[in-house]
């Protein structure tokens, strides 16, 4: 065991290394996912067939095949057909935005059209154009109810990450195992990545969950501080809004 | 009454319709007098002595709903600055007809007429009408308010911002004239003191007047009212009423509102429509209505409801 800790610390500046390209994968990540699940998840409730018909293709095209085969591509069989070699961590980057987008647009379908049509009818009776209505009555309410399932889908891209390791970015997983191959501490190597994942998933939570607060708090539901601390979305139970105008 | 916040800007006042009406309006004199609001309580509250094109005018309209028919070939009319209430039992096409007016429901058929230009039709060259376009129904929506039974006010912006909104981001007005319209209209519906409340800490019929204020801040010439005391608790209701028999007392505003609410039916209305299966079965004066009853489905149901 002192051998793996002895390595660790040798090597400090090379896990905190691996620690910033995880870190740096699953931000940049989410944000690409975020971008694209808000693009998708619109064009989903376009009035126009064709739109939606693009959306629920990308969306079925990205959902339906594997992150590993999509990471593989990427990495692999895209300079072969382009002359190209993409970076590591750019190619993480894409294919954990496009996977995580496409389930990602299915949640801000959903938190949209969890917002009752009486705050669409008084939306138009007061004469917001389409755009208004969903930029400033539509979408700050819809947001709310997205959150938690974008915590879900925020810890589980963080725990996609380790897939770096197979196209060799120096990530948290790629140098621990290094580590591990060195002292042949398994044991040991293995729990320190739980260890160093839990937490990373454990700090994203609370920080979503501070954001899902304060969105609440905007929609005047105030919730108490030990909400902050749960691990799991309560959405379901909990996010029944008492809003005014909810039932119609 | 430089200050009051029921005012017309100027110049929004639509005038009388434009020159070339069409074959199917009503054939009115087009006065370009303004239409005067006093008058609406006098005799002429007769249908059939209109000296103006009628506010509103529901020509044939119809209402399916695959093959329930929701509203059979409807025709009636509102005159500018009038007041009229729908009364009728459930299921007769009350709301409906507020629905159709806010363009919040589609035509089956028919038109309907909205200051002489059609609400939710277009003018083809050809003289005809076609469907309107989400362009031509905003142009059409804005002659309309509309307060709900829910109140519907938006649980993301607090009090002031619900009345702010739409005069900012649909009339393009300054935020700061905006505001200052908006603590006017609160003044007025009696909650100025709670500007910067946020929705959910009203009681229901605070809110209500927070929806009503929101309604008259677009400056409507048309406010429909559907069923807005049904959701309020019972001593709530009153303080509501009261404040919709002032607004139809001291502006020129055309209302229509559906109310289960007979007494404040009989207090503002110049006008009552009793419906019934999607059809007008009676109409007349509230004096009519409520004590010489000619139809025997509003005998029916006055007796249910008073």
């Amino acid at each position: 065991m002192n051998t793996f800790f002895t390595a660790f610390l040798d090597n400090l500046p090379q896990v905190l290394s691996g620690l910033g390209v995880t870190a740096e994968s699953t931000v940049l990540g989410a944000l690409v996912a975020g971008v694209l699940a808000f693009v998708l998840g619109l064009m989903a409730g376009h009035r126009n067939i064709v739109v939606r018909g693009v959306s629920r293709t990308v969306v079925e095209f990205f959902r339906g095949t594997s992150l590993y085969v999509q990471l593989f591509w990427l990495y692999f069989a895209l300079p072969l057909l382009t002359g190209y070699q993409l970076s590591a961590l750019f190619c993480g980057v894409v294919a954990f935005g496009l996977n995580f987008g496409a389930y990602g647009s299915e949640v801000v379908r959903g938190g949209i059209s969890a917002v009752p049509r009486a705050q669409w009818e008084a939306a138009v009776a007061l004469n917001l154009s389409p755009y208004q209505r969903m930029r400033r009555v539509i979408l700050p309410q819809a947001l709310a109810q997205m959150i938690p399932s974008f915590t879900n889908l925020l810890i589980q891209l963080l725990k996609a990450t380790p897939l770096l390791w197979l196209i060799s970015a120096a990530d948290l997983m790629t140098v621990i195992q290094q580590l591990r191959d060195r002292t042949g501490e398994s044991l040991v190597a293995y729990l320190t990545l739980l260890v160093f994942y839990f937490v990373l998933a454990y700090v994203l939570t609370l920080l979503m969950n501070l954001l899902e607060r304060a969105a609440k708090a905007r929609l005047g539901e105030h919730t108490g501080t030990r909400g902050l601390l749960r691990s799991r979305s309560a959405a379901a139970a909990e996010s029944v809004p008492v809003v005014p105008g909810g039932a119609s | 009454m430089a200050t009051d916040p029921l005012e017309k800007t100027p110049g929004s006042t639509p005038g009388s319709a434009p020159p070339g009406a069409p074959a199917g309006a009503a054939p009115a004199a087009d006065s370009p007098s303004p239409s005067a609001p006093a008058a609406t309580a006098t005799a002429d509250a007769v249908p059939g002595q209109r000296s103006d094109t009628p506010m509103i005018r529901f020509e044939q309209v119809e209402k399916r709903y695959g093959d329930h028919v929701v509203l059979d070939k409807l025709d009636f009319e509102v005159r500018r600055g009038e007041h009229v209430t729908l009364i009728g039992p459930s299921g007769s096409g009350k709301t409906t007809i507020l629905r159709l007016l806010m363009t919040l429901e589609r035509l089956s058929g028919g038109v309907i007429w909205v200051g002489g230009e059609p609400l939710s039709h277009a003018r083809t060259p050809g003289g005809g009408l076609k469907p309107a376009t989400e362009k031509q129904l905003r142009a059409s929506r804005r002659k309309i308010g509309m307060v709900f039974q829910q109140f519907n006010l938006f649980p993301n912006m607090n009090v002031l911002r619900n009345i702010t909104e739409a005069p900012i981001s649909v009339l393009g007005l300054e935020r700061d004239e905006a505001e200052a319209r908006a603590r006017e209209l609160l003044e007025l519906v009696g909650l100025g003191d709670r500007v910067d409340a946020h929705p959910t800490q009203l009681s229901g019929g605070q809110q209500q007047r927070v929806a009503i204020a929101r309604a008259l801040a677009m400056r409507p010439d048309v406010l429909l009212l559907d069923e807005v005391t049904s959701a309020l608790d019972p001593e709530l209701v009153a303080g509501v009423l009261d404040l919709l028999r002032q607004i139809a007392h001291d502006t020129d505003i055309t209302m229509l509102c559906v109310t289960h609410e007979m007494s404040f039916a009989r207090d503002v209305s110049d006008q009552v429509l009793m419906f019934d299966a999607g059809r007008i079965v009676e109409q007349g004066t509230p004096e009519k209505i409520f004590t010489a009853p000619e139809h025997r489905r509003t005998r029916e149901f006055l007796n249910a409801v008073l």
